[in-house]
């Protein structure tokens, strides 16, 4: 790694760390329903709307009712999504007259959405008009996003409450998240964005001259910042247009690369001084943001040197790939692997954005993973299938952290001997039986999609690159949906009927066959009676209980995904570098 | 589950109407009085009609302008009404065939120029769309440009320098050159020559 890339990688954690923390201790207040920066202005609002719904705030519910609720509004979103692509073509805001979207396509992207993936088998410019960003996708940026959160937070309660029959009242959960958490961000984030060059408008696309003069151009227009800001704070990764953060348009300024790559990890990470704050001790989200921070620091560091290695095989073609930032010796040039990278993002901000994106269940992309070198590639890879906890998405990464952190506290109890607890709640075989399943469930989706998917006939069509590589394309897309990434090596073929609905059933399963497993644990641990710390517990805020968290996290991903990983990138590493 | 039923409606509903239609419109407003020319694609407008945008790349293929990034949108290059990068992987052999293409075409138009050629002057960007190149890859071209225009090294070498972006507060992304501002600056200076 060059010295610029390790200046970039440190200025970053320490940004992100600055805002998370206050952010975190904010985000305990309103879920708490403590006064905060913003009751005054939002009280009466949200009081309105609970009226409205009829929800009577005081009212908790257990956690089989809080499940059935997500649940109830999930579907709901599916069948509104789904429609209004449907029907687009009838409605206003469609400039261009987009067509109704393909009924496979349609219910392919009403499923991403809604369970925070963002997958996208379309192209946002030439499929989707003005009408469908905002009141279909944005919303259910926002609504996945709140979804994610509520979760986590009915999960922290189920450890910081005791002998609770609920976990809290979904809808007053999602209110608060929705108006004082997300809207506010997305309001002065979109409006930075749009300062730095991102566009805002519902004009027609406008034809220009060029200056060349034999070939016009297109450009494509839209409401783009406002669906911006919170594609990235409520790590949802769906881009306005096709090639996403990488459009001029969508990210224009190194500037607002960094504030995307900050907004991506904001929550997840404040969310880990929310769960220490809730919880009554602030060293316990310590801990689960030192072995977030150390897997992805290291991690980072593999994909930037990869990229910064370059290819090959151009370099005998009389290609200059070497890193240089000297004026006089030729100029300064970014260097590395630069296929399907943007020249003002070069290499560092783009590996930083591809493992920050994939680290944490964004998707965004503002350079083509499917053109990274194989070791490039295969961390992104890698870091979707240790399920999302690395920050994670927001919400979905700490209440799969602290899935990970039962497991953990589970194994160093059968190696001692002990009954395992966390946060002071015995572990017992239910709760174990419940992480079971929400730790195998992404990856029987994804080994078992992607063999069915290279079996058949169907599956193999959409492959784009020859050999080990065209393995990895498909291994990537069932990776991405199953662990609701949405990010892409975008070579595949994905809008056809097979990939449509594989896909959609991968993203369906890998959301709520976890969201589901994780509130009845909740309800569960809300219902235990608190045990006191004695010398025997295991202390989970030091270095050892980090290293053991860790260890725990690359096990269980190592185990499931080596040998495939093996056919496709490893391969591929093999094969572009054989020995000399 | 039949009393959530209302409020999964409402909710629905109102969280519809206020994420979906009051927050965009609420931003397009004061994007559209804060920000009118970064909101509406950041337009170069020549004699009244516009020209192109600061912000996305042109295609360059006349050897007396400065050519951009290799673009691999589809029909055309540089289509920005359907951005896409090329996916090809780094073994394919269409990526090497592309590259050597493209390296052709670049010492044809300047066949005396054998230097290396910087790696992002013959590689396809991510979005198609890539309006700037390395300064390296600017000063690979320079020779030619000068040549072709009858210009004096020094003069052209002066432009890159004009238009120049170094790396935002010395470390956020990379220098970089606007191709589109950089060939604007050009033909005026042409221009002016012819009128002496």
């Amino acid at each position: 790694m060059t010295q610029h890339a390790w200046l970039m990688l440190g200025l970053y954690m320490l940004v992100l760390l600055v805002l998370a923390k206050p952010l975190g201790g904010y985000i305990a207040d309103v879920m708490e329903g403590r006064k905060h920066l913003l009751s005054r202005v939002g009280a009466p609002f949200e009081s309105l709307l609970y009226r409205l719904a009829g929800v009577d705030r005081e009212k908790e519910t257990g956690w089989l009712a809080y499940a059935m609720a997500v649940l109830l509004f999930s579907l709901l979103g599916v069948l509104f999504l789904y429609l209004l692509q449907r029907i687009q073509h009838g409605l206003p805001f469609n400039p261009q007259l987009m067509a109704a979207v393909s009924p496979d396509s349609s219910f392919n992207t009403a499923v991403s959405f809604v369970t925070n993936t963002n997958w996208q088998g379309y192209g946002g410019e030439t499929t989707m008009s003005y009408l469908t960003q905002m009141l279909g996708l944005t919303v259910q940026n926002f609504l996945s996003a709140a979804t994610g959160i509520v979760v986590a937070i009915a999960l922290i309660r189920g450890f910081a409450r005791h002998s609770s029959a609920t976990i809290g009242n979904f809808w007053v959960d999602l209110t608060r998240v929705t108006l004082y958490i997300l809207l506010p961000l997305s309001i002065v984030f979109a409006l930075v964005l749009v300062s730095q060059g991102v566009i805002q408008n519902f004009a027609a696309y406008v034809d220009v001259q060029s200056l060349q003069g034999a070939q016009p151009q297109t450009l494509a227009m839209g409401p783009v910042a406002s669906q911006e800001a919170i594609k990235m704070i409520g790590t949802n990764g769906g881009g306005f247009f096709n090639v996403n953060s990488a459009h001029p348009f969508e990210n224009p300024t190194p500037l607002s690369n960094l504030l995307q790559m900050l907004s991506i990890f904001l929550i997840p990470a404040a969310l880990t001084f929310t769960f220490g704050r809730m919880v009554g001790s602030s060293r316990q989200g310590w801990a689960l943001l030192a072995a977030m921070s150390v897997l992805f620091v290291s991690l980072a560091m593999v994909t930037i040197s990869a990229e910064q290695q370059g290819n090959p095989l151009l370099t005998n073609t009389g290609v200059d790939q070497s890193v240089s930032q000297s004026v006089s010796a030729g100029g300064s040039q970014p260097g590395g692997n630069m296929e399907g990278k943007e020249a003002r993002f070069g290499i560092v901000d783009s590996a930083l954005f591809a493992t920050i994106t994939t680290a944490a269940s964004c998707g965004a992309v503002n350079s083509m993973h499917d053109s990274y070198t194989p070791l490039g590639g295969m961390i992104p890879m890698a870091l979707m299938q240790l399920g999302e906890v690395v920050f994670g998405g927001v919400g979905s990464g700490l209440y799969g952290m602290l899935i990970f952190a039962i497991l953990a506290v589970f194994i160093a109890g059968l190696m001692i001997g002990r009954t395992p607890e966390y946060q002071g709640k015995k572990i017992e075989a239910f709760e174990m039986k419940m992480v079971s399943v929400a730790i195998l469930v992404t990856p029987l989706l994804v080994l078992i999609g992607t063999s069915v998917a290279v079996l058949l006939t169907d599956g193999r069509a959409g492959i784009f690159n020859p050999g080990a590589h065209g393995f990895s394309e498909v291994l990537y897309a069932l990776s991405s949906a199953a662990n609701n990434n949405g990010s892409a090596f975008a070579g595949l073929s994905a809008n056809t009927p097979f990939y449509n609905l594989l896909l959609a059933v991968a993203m369906w399963f890998g959301r709520f066959g976890v969201i589901v497993p994780v509130l009845a644990i909740a309800g569960a641990l809300a219902a235990k009676k608190r045990i006191a710390e004695t010398s025997g517990t295991l202390p989970t805020h030091g270095p050892l209980f980090v290293a053991l968290l860790i260890g725990t996290v690359l096990l269980v991903g190592l185990l499931n995904y080596v040998p495939a990983l093996a056919l496709g990138p490893m391969v591929e590493h093999l094969m572009l570098w054989p020995a000399q | 589950m039949k009393n959530q039923i209302r409020p999964a409606l409402s909710m629905f509903a109102m969280f519809t109407l206020i994420t979906g239609l009051a927050y965009p419109l609420l931003v397009t407003g004061i994007s559209q009085l804060a920000f009118p020319h970064q909101a509406n694609g950041s337009l170069i407008m020549r004699d009244g009609k516009p020209l192109g945008s600061e912000l996305i790349g042109q295609n360059f293929s006349d050897p007396q302008y400065f050519w951009g990034r290799p673009s691999a949108t589809a029909s055309v290059p540089y289509n920005a009404a359907a951005s896409s990068g090329s996916n090809l992987g780094p073994l394919n052999p269409a990526l090497k065939e592309a590259v050597e293409g493209r390296i052709k075409a670049l010492r044809d138009a300047d066949p005396a120029n054998t230097a290396p050629i910087p790696v992002d002057l013959v590689t396809a960007s991510a979005s198609g769309l890539d309006p700037h190149i390395s300064p390296a890859a600017a000063q690979w071209q320079l020779a030619r440009v000068a040549r072709v225009r009858g210009l004096s090294e020094a003069e052209v070498d002066k432009l890159i320098d004009a238009h120049t972006e170094k790396r935002q507060w010395g470390f956020l992304g990379e220098s970089r050159v606007n191709v589109l501002a950089l060939n604007m600056a050009l033909d005026q200076v042409t221009h002016s020559e012819a009128q002496r």
